[in-house]
């Protein structure tokens, strides 16, 4: 495939093609079609690609140019999304078993914000089952490889997100976010990924996890594209009670407009030992560069940061045990063949369709939540997170953003970490607490190993504050456009 | 908490409805031990008078005017159901005796 | 050795509103099957629940009614179990932060005989918190059919301390707090449609003794008789089993009302480990005074403070009160009609005696109707406010018997006349005419000279025959006074 294909440029290009003429929605969407078609024998980001309905939508995108439409800058173009979020009548599988034949009877809200701008909503993306890992290897489905090291994972639970941006097979993708499902892979797949304020992202049709921290969010080769879908989905939901009644701002607009460089904070924790030697060279770079911009930067401290783990495992394995149950093998899930009553339907449907993560994960949440373990373990990971709100709460005090890596190591090999969970979980040490205290968090590509591993930075804002933040990451991504570099399949 | 006794994954598999092989009681309960286990840091944070938090940016009264909407037909309604007569779910025979 | 009952309720009713606690699709009972469903309804992967305000004013107002301390803040709690009419197989309820606390239900427990009012007293309430309600499972030989129309209707549970003492005294406060609970425009009530559910716990103990013994959870109590029934046979077992020497069991039992005993029911959750936890997708309430205020300033009369009025300022006998104020419909058409009727207690009279006579007559063939616009109310019938009062005023101006009300009355109902006009049409106003009168009684006297000399000699009866004969001129239409005075008038003359 040529470089120059349409399906390698940015959403930004492809929406300004769009306009001037140049390209046709059809025929970038059939650039997509024959670049899916090309490599995930490899990748294996894709689950599910209704290429008919994907021309089809394509095709009405055309039409409404031809027509002289005042048209959306996303109209026309392939968004691809994560599969545990809603589309009529496309499957939702979220990597499991379970969900095996299940097609959703409506829309989430993000999806009809998209299909409303005129996007072509094409292909359902490979997960860890119910969003649970952080590599995809635990999709009931087969794992997703690094478009940058086959032999290497894509990071999770967004991986196939994460991997169908980098290898070029969609221009944008949504992924979903709880313990840093979207920045992780990001990083890993060197590409930009964001996640919103909780709450400015409505979660109607989004297969919940842990509801009071899972957030959709972009994934893009750049900030501005992260920006440009960002303002699409964003905004107040009157059918999630959790959503935010914010305005949003044209975040993509707003990026360039100068304003004096703010404080960059540090935080000690996350600068310690077990943080790989050319991350945290790459890190160091980019603290230069926004130096170099005029920022200041200033060591914090957020103390509970160790915490974080247990408190987030706590908590979201509670909330996913209960938000798990009604894949019970009655209304709408496989069901097992094995059932004599009633009883049984439950126990041997979920026994079949749940992976070993996904049960090891509701049965630690049940039990987190039971009768004599409430007070000393879901409780007490509440209070707990009170104290790393306050820690966030302190900090942005004195800085306007809080510079960290995103993930401790580059890319890891499949199978080094997957017999281990607490190893699995600890990689997540530097997403995990922006979820617990709501903020908004955005990976921006920063460099690569010396063997070509993409490694990612990440950005943590205030809550609400999207515009300041992903004006700094971009003050550092235009001057990079690391996302911009192409694996070579 | 978990130095008192080990899960009883009996028990805990059960409220989560999930049967397990005797291979995976096995492994799950040394793996969820360890997690347990590494848990324990939690027992030593003082949390002595701070408030747990219910959701991340509180709010009160978010709700809707009571008008009525369109809903499914039956046949929307099942259409992903594994099975099911005269517009209804069917499920294996409840015991409720 | 004597043994006393304890006895706690747990109501559930369903609140009648548009729409379902937390989606806004309809709400209904005898609707095809899963036809009031949507994705929040059936749990689908991505739903999420949204509040809906109108049910929680009516919990407030519930909680005014029946004098609870309404909560400043309350908030949603996940109680977590499996069966297969709970589509999450979680039930969103409140668990430690309920929307009412405390509160009453006043009883009025039988008299000596059906004349006399009975004795009344507070049986008191722990809490009231809402919830949403599960769908409804059919059971077959060999499997089990689930319709989920009912998930997700609002459903508020009234809990009762362990406060009664007999099936009595559980019948009355049923009984009034049905009729409290429709009077406010809360709930029809209608068990037969679920829209009122009990559950009881029972015990008993020695006469005299402060423990609370082993306490059985009683379900199926699918009427307000049979709730009384069944928790009369579970007291009869639990003292039986003590004498003969075993130990209650804390279990579940279900009443079965065609067998008429109880047995023990497999419980939905083993081990009752609910896991409760606050639900993150829903935001707590907060009820400010003023909204209290406002809901306060608008509840309606209670039904007991009501028949307390009646008697004191109309003083009307208990047995009309009683009949009156079981229904709200009843007393708003009887207060409507008392502000244009010259007596309260004949118009009373007629409502409960002739009214309700003609209302449950037309209501009969609507037996099976479930529209509650297709029963004849006492506001939609023929016979309006307006033309009872007339009725009651032609009778206390002396101007139409009793009796002849009575055999107009039912013509009224059926046609929609007014009595005015059914006087005209049947030409019964000639017999008020006095100079008609007059003239047919003196002919009755010239026809019956010798009643008549009987009379004048004394014979006081001989006056009947005079009567019966210008009543059968008149052809009963005649005012017995007027003719008795004319005749006693024309005799003493002549």
């Amino acid at each position: 495939m040529p470089d120059n294909s349409p399906i390698f440029k940015t959403a930004k290009e492809l929406s300004s093609d769009l306009a001037n003429g140049t390209l046709s929605s059809t025929e970038l969407t059939q650039a997509m079609i024959e670049r899916v078609d090309t490599v995930d024998d490899q990748i294996h980001a894709f689950l599910h690609l209704d290429k008919e309905d994907a021309l089809n939508q394509a095709k009405l995108s055309d039409d409404r140019r031809a027509n002289g439409k005042e048209l959306s800058p996303l109209d026309g173009i392939p968004v691809s999304l994560k599969d545990v979020i809603a589309v009529q009548d496309q499957p939702l599988t979220a990597a499991s078993k379970i969900l095996e034949n299940y097609r959703s009877p409506y829309d989430a809200t993000v999806t009809q914000k998209l299909k409303h701008a005129g996007a072509v909503v094409a292909g359902r993306l490979n997960l860890d089952e119910f969003a649970m890992g952080s590599s995809t290897e635990n999709s009931a489905y087969g794992a997703t490889c690094n478009p940058w090291d086959l032999e290497r994972v894509p990071g999770g639970s967004s991986g196939g997100s994460s991997a169908a941006v980098a290898a070029r097979e969609t221009p944008l993708s949504l992924g979903s976010d709880t313990g840093g499902s979207i920045r992780q892979p990001a990083s890993l797949c060197g590409v930009v990924g964001m996640k919103p304020t909780y709450g400015m992202v409505s979660r109607y049709g989004l297969a919940a996890f842990a509801s009071s921290l899972d957030q959709i969010g972009p994934f893009s080769k750049t900030v501005e594209d992260a920006a440009l879908l960002l303002e699409i989905i964003s905004g107040h939901d009157p059918l999630d009670s959790t959503s935010f009644p914010k305005d949003v701002p044209l975040y993509s607009q707003e990026l360039d407009n100068v304003e004096q460089p703010g404080v960059i904070g540090l935080p000690k924790e996350f600068f310690g030992p077990g943080m790989d030697d050319e991350v945290r060279a790459s890190i160091e770079q980019s603290i230069e560069h926004y130096r170099s911009l005029g920022f200041q930067t200033k060591e914090i401290s957020l103390p509970t940061t160790e915490l974080s783990i247990p408190v987030y495992y706590v908590i979201a394995t509670a909330e996913a045990s209960s938000n798990l149950a009604r894949y019970d093998g009655i209304r709408y899930t496989s069901r097992s063949e094995h059932a004599q009553n009633a009883i049984d339907v439950y126990a041997k449907s979920r026994g079949e369709g749940f992976g070993p993560e996904v049960k090891r994960r509701c049965i630690l949440g049940a039990y987190g939540l039971s009768s004599g373990y409430y007070d000393a373990y879901y409780l007490r990971a509440q209070k707990a997170r009170t104290l790393i709100r306050q820690d966030f709460e302190r900090a942005f005090k004195d800085v306007d953003a809080i510079l960290t890596p995103t993930s401790p190591t580059p890319a890891f090999k499949f199978g080094e970490k997957s017999e281990d969970p607490i190893s699995m979980y600890l990689s997540d040490i530097y997403t995990i607490s922006t979820n617990l205290a709501g903020l908004p968090g955005i990976s921006v590509p920063c460099g690569f190993t010396e063997s070509g591993l993409p490694i990612g930075m990440q950005l943590i804002g205030q809550a609400f504050e999207e515009t300041k933040l992903l004006k700094i990451a971009h003050a550092y991504d235009r001057e990079h456009l690391y996302g911009t570099q192409a694996p070579t399949l | 908490m978990s130095e008192d006794a080990p899960m009883d994954i009996d028990y805990v598999a059960n409220l989560a409805r999930i049967e397990l092989t005797s291979d995976e009681k096995t492994t799950y309960q040394r793996q969820l031990g360890d997690v347990l286990k590494y848990f324990e840091k939690l027992q030593e944070l003082d949390v002595e008078g701070v408030e747990p938090t219910a959701h991340a940016f509180p709010r009160h009264n978010v709700w809707d005017e009571d008008k009525s909407k369109e809903g499914f037909s039956a046949e929307e309604a099942l259409k992903n159901a594994p099975q099911s007569r005269h517009d209804q779910v069917v499920v294996p025979k409840v015991i409720e005796e | 050795m004597e043994y006393e009952a304890v006895i706690g309720l747990e109501v559930h009713v369903q609140l009648d509103t548009n729409s379902k606690m937390f989606t806004r699709v309809g709400t209904g009972f005898g609707y095809p099957p899963n036809t009031l469903t949507d994705p929040v309804v059936l749990g689908l992967p991505g739903a999420l629940p949204v509040m809906n305000r109108e049910a929680i004013e009516k919990s407030i107002k519930v909680g005014l009614l029946l004098g609870c301390k309404i909560a400043e803040i309350c908030k949603w709690d996940r109680k977590n179990y499996f069966y297969p009419d709970m589509p999450k197989n979680y039930q969103i309820s409140q668990f430690d932060q309920p929307i009412c606390e405390g509160g009453e239900v006043e009883i009025e427990m039988p008299g000596e005989n059906p004349a006399k009012m009975g004795k009344h007293r507070m049986v008191e309430l722990t809490r009231i918190h809402l919830e949403e309600d599960v769908g409804k499972l059919t059971h077959y030989e060999q499997d089990s059919l689930v319709d989920y129309n009912r998930a997700g209707s609002p459903l508020l549970e009234i809990v009762s301390e362990p406060d009664m003492h007999s099936p009595e005294e559980v019948f009355a406060y049923l009984t009034s707090l049905r009729n409290s609970l429709v009077a406010a425009g809360i709930s029809a009530c209608d068990m037969e449609k679920g829209q009122l559910r009990c559950d009881a716990n029972i015990s008993v103990r020695p006469v005299g003794t402060e423990t609370l013994g082993t306490k059985v959870e009683l379900k199926n109590l699918n009427t307000i008789s049979g709730v009384r029934n069944g928790v009369e046979y579970e007291i009869r077992r639990q003292i039986r089993a003590i004498q003969e020497g075993e130990t209650i069991i804390q279990e579940t039992r279900r009443w079965n009302p065609d067998q008429k005993y109880t047995t023990p029911m497999r419980t939905k959750e083993m081990a009752h480990d609910y896991r409760y936890f606050p639900d993150p997708d829903l935001m707590p309430v907060k009820v400010d005074q003023d909204w209290v205020d406002r809901i306060a300033r608008e509840l309606p009369e209670k039904p007991f403070d009501k028949q307390r009025r009646y008697q004191q300022d109309m003083n009307l006998p208990y047995t009309v009160t009683s009949a009156l104020c079981g229904d709200h419909l009843l007393c708003a058409y009887f207060e409507e009609t008392t502000e244009l009727a010259k007596s309260a207690t004949k118009t009373a009279n007629w409502v409960v005696n002739d009214l309700l006579r003609e209302l449950s007559q037309a209501n009969k063939t609507d037996e099976l109707s479930e529209e509650p616009t297709k029963r004849v109310t006492p506001q939609s019938c023929p016979v309006t406010p307006q033309k009872l009062a007339e009725l009651v005023n032609l009778i206390e101006d002396g101007k139409l018997t009793n009796n002849v009300a009575k055999e107009l009355f039912p013509e009224m109902f059926s046609s929609g006349k007014s009595a005015a006009e059914l006087i005209k049409e049947k030409g019964l106003d000639n017999q008020s005419d006095d100079v008609e009168i007059e003239g047919i009684c003196a002919e009755a006297i010239s026809n019956d000279p010798d009643a008549a000399e009987k009379f004048r000699g004394g014979k006081e009866g001989a006056i009947n025959a005079l009567k019966g004969a210008v009543m059968k001129a008149t052809r009963g239409q005649a005012n017995p006074k007027v003719v008795d005075e004319t005749l006693r008038r024309l005799l003493a003359s002549s």
